[in-house]
């Protein structure tokens, strides 16, 4: 199960006297089991701290967040993160980028490894098992990084803007991938995004949000069946919705 | 083969040249401007001289000890150096408690130490392993503790979201890696000062052979061809132990890096 209940969530950056920064205000949000959600806004709008707390890698100031009803406090291989940077140890083999979760969990080498190469597989990625990663694309090192964060089965995919450095071609190619993958692996993703095609093209709903402080702008329900076509007059007209809202957010 | 010659001429040509036009004038200077073995022995005699001490075995006896005393001092520069720049980089509060310490004792010259090294040591090889130990310590520690400091943090939070989240894991599996190329580069610095240091650490006499040694020991019997053969010998070891030494660290531990520039 991959049920996220976000409950008040606030986060206050800057030290006690100098002024602070409302990164989250208030927010609440409910995310289904196995749910897509993406999360849109401008820059400084709190989606990234949002999916850090989450990840356990921030503490809210005020509010919780329960995954299946318990509170997320610490890191935890449950919810598994995708990186906008690249995080790939550099010092590993891509198969060993693979096999680390599994082995941080007691996992034996040999049977972390096995596990490792079902997940490359799934990416699509095992021929390249021994390289390093500076001999890879971009693209294929996202790859490797989606395959790293599912090798320990977590129940939420965390994804910060993984995508983003990557060319349109390439990026269209992943989208459709990571959708596949999704319909094989029964995971929540939450997935922070910029680019209202690609949150029209891959989520359930799409979750706007407003900057400075952080807030939920609006919850857009995308209903539209998959495989989506990304230039049907239904996701024009639902990237015409966002769009718009994201430039009263900026005229504000 | 005309080709094979044709290609090493090509590929090493002007590095052989250059080689061959010092010795050739070192050689002329010599013999037909100083004319005075104390000041200047020639090419040749210098030749001559580094026969006679592989002849007489000197030669072993003289590299074992000084290899001796290097290794001593870099084993201890490397067991005491890398933990202390480990826990520095990681722990704040570690670099707050050896960081002044540190700083008071790093600028002294090694050199300095001797008096202290032959009242602790006495004339041994410890003695001038202790020195060489002096000289090499601070390379490794300050470059473990900028290699720890640099770590980056995406590193430590990926690793963290997959499981690894305490201490001595992060630091084994995330931070030593990622610290390496940092390290082996504090460790070549280290072999370039702990050498230099060999010279004068067996200056004192803590043995009867050693390059060291032997260069004081010939200057003062006035054989400069000796001398200058020491001279060279140490040049040359050194040199072989870096290469030797960046190899190995290239080849075996960071061939993940792309396009290594060291």
């Amino acid at each position: 199960m991959g049920r996220l209940t976000v409950t008040n969530v606030s986060r206050t950056f800057g030290k006690k006297g100098s002024a602070s920064t409302k990164a989250l205000d208030n927010v609440s949000l409910e995310i289904k089991n196995e749910e897509f959600v993406c999360f849109i806004g401008p820059s400084g709008c709190g989606k990234t701290t949002l999916l850090r707390i989450i990840a356990g890698l921030d503490l809210p100031t005020s509010g919780e967040i329960l995954l299946d009803g318990i509170q997320i406090t610490v890191p935890d291989p449950k919810r598994g993160m995708v990186f906008q940077e690249y995080s790939l140890f550099p010092w590993r083999t891509v198969i060993d980028n693979v096999a680390f979760g599994p082995q941080m969990q007691g996992i034996k080498k040999k049977e972390s490894l096995k596990i490792a190469e079902k997940y490359l597989e799934l990416v699509g990625l095992e021929q390249f098992k021994n390289s390093f990663p500076y001999e890879l694309s971009g693209g294929m090192r996202q790859r490797v990084a989606i395959a790293r964060a599912l090798a320990t089965e977590p129940q939420v995919l965390l994804m910060d803007e993984p995508f983003g450095a990557l060319d349109a071609q390439t990026r269209n190619t992943l989208q459709y991938e990571l959708l596949e993958i999704w319909g094989k692996k029964n995971v929540t993703i939450m997935f922070v995004t910029h680019s209202m095609d690609e949150a029209v093209f891959l989520a359930d709903r799409i979750v706007v949000m407003s900057a400075r402080p952080g807030k939920i702008r609006d919850i857009i329900n995308v209903d539209l069946p998959r495989p989506r076509d990304r230039t049907a007059p239904e996701s024009n007209e639902l990237r015409n919705h966002v769009l718009k809202l994201l430039a009263e957010e900026r005229d504000k | 083969m005309d080709n094979n010659i044709k290609e090493a001429v090509h590929k090493r040509g002007l590095e052989a040249l250059s080689l061959l036009v010092v010795v050739v004038l070192w050689q002329l200077v010599a013999d037909l401007l100083v004319k005075n073995k104390l000041f200047l022995p020639s090419f040749v005699d210098v030749v001559l001289s580094f026969f006679k001490v592989i002849e007489s075995g000197a030669i072993y006896a003289d590299i074992s000890v000084s290899l001796l005393h290097f290794g001593i001092g870099l084993f201890f520069a490397l067991i005491i150096g890398i933990p202390i720049g480990i826990l520095m980089g990681w722990f704040k509060t570690v670099n707050r408690i050896f960081d002044p310490i540190i700083e008071i004792i790093r600028p002294i010259p090694p050199l300095a130490w001797i008096p202290f090294a032959i009242i602790w040591f006495g004339l041994t090889h410890q003695s001038a392993g202790f020195v060489v130990f002096i000289g090499a310590v601070f390379p490794v520690i300050i470059n473990t503790y900028t290699g720890f400091k640099n770590v980056s943090i995406i590193y430590v939070e990926a690793a963290k979201v997959l499981g690894c989240t305490r201490d001595l894991p992060l630091i084994r599996y995330v931070a030593l890696p990622s610290a390496l190329p940092s390290i082996a580069a504090g460790i070549r610095i280290a072999m370039g000062v702990g050498w230099m240091c060999l010279v004068a650490a067996e200056m004192f006499g803590v043995s009867t052979n050693g390059l060291g040694y032997k260069i004081w020991w010939h200057y003062y019997l006035h054989q400069m061809d000796f001398v200058l053969v020491y001279m060279l010998l140490l040049g040359f070891l050194g040199l072989v132990i870096d290469r030797a030494f960046r190899h190995y660290v290239d080849d075996r531990l960071l061939k993940w890096r792309e396009g290594v520039v060291m």
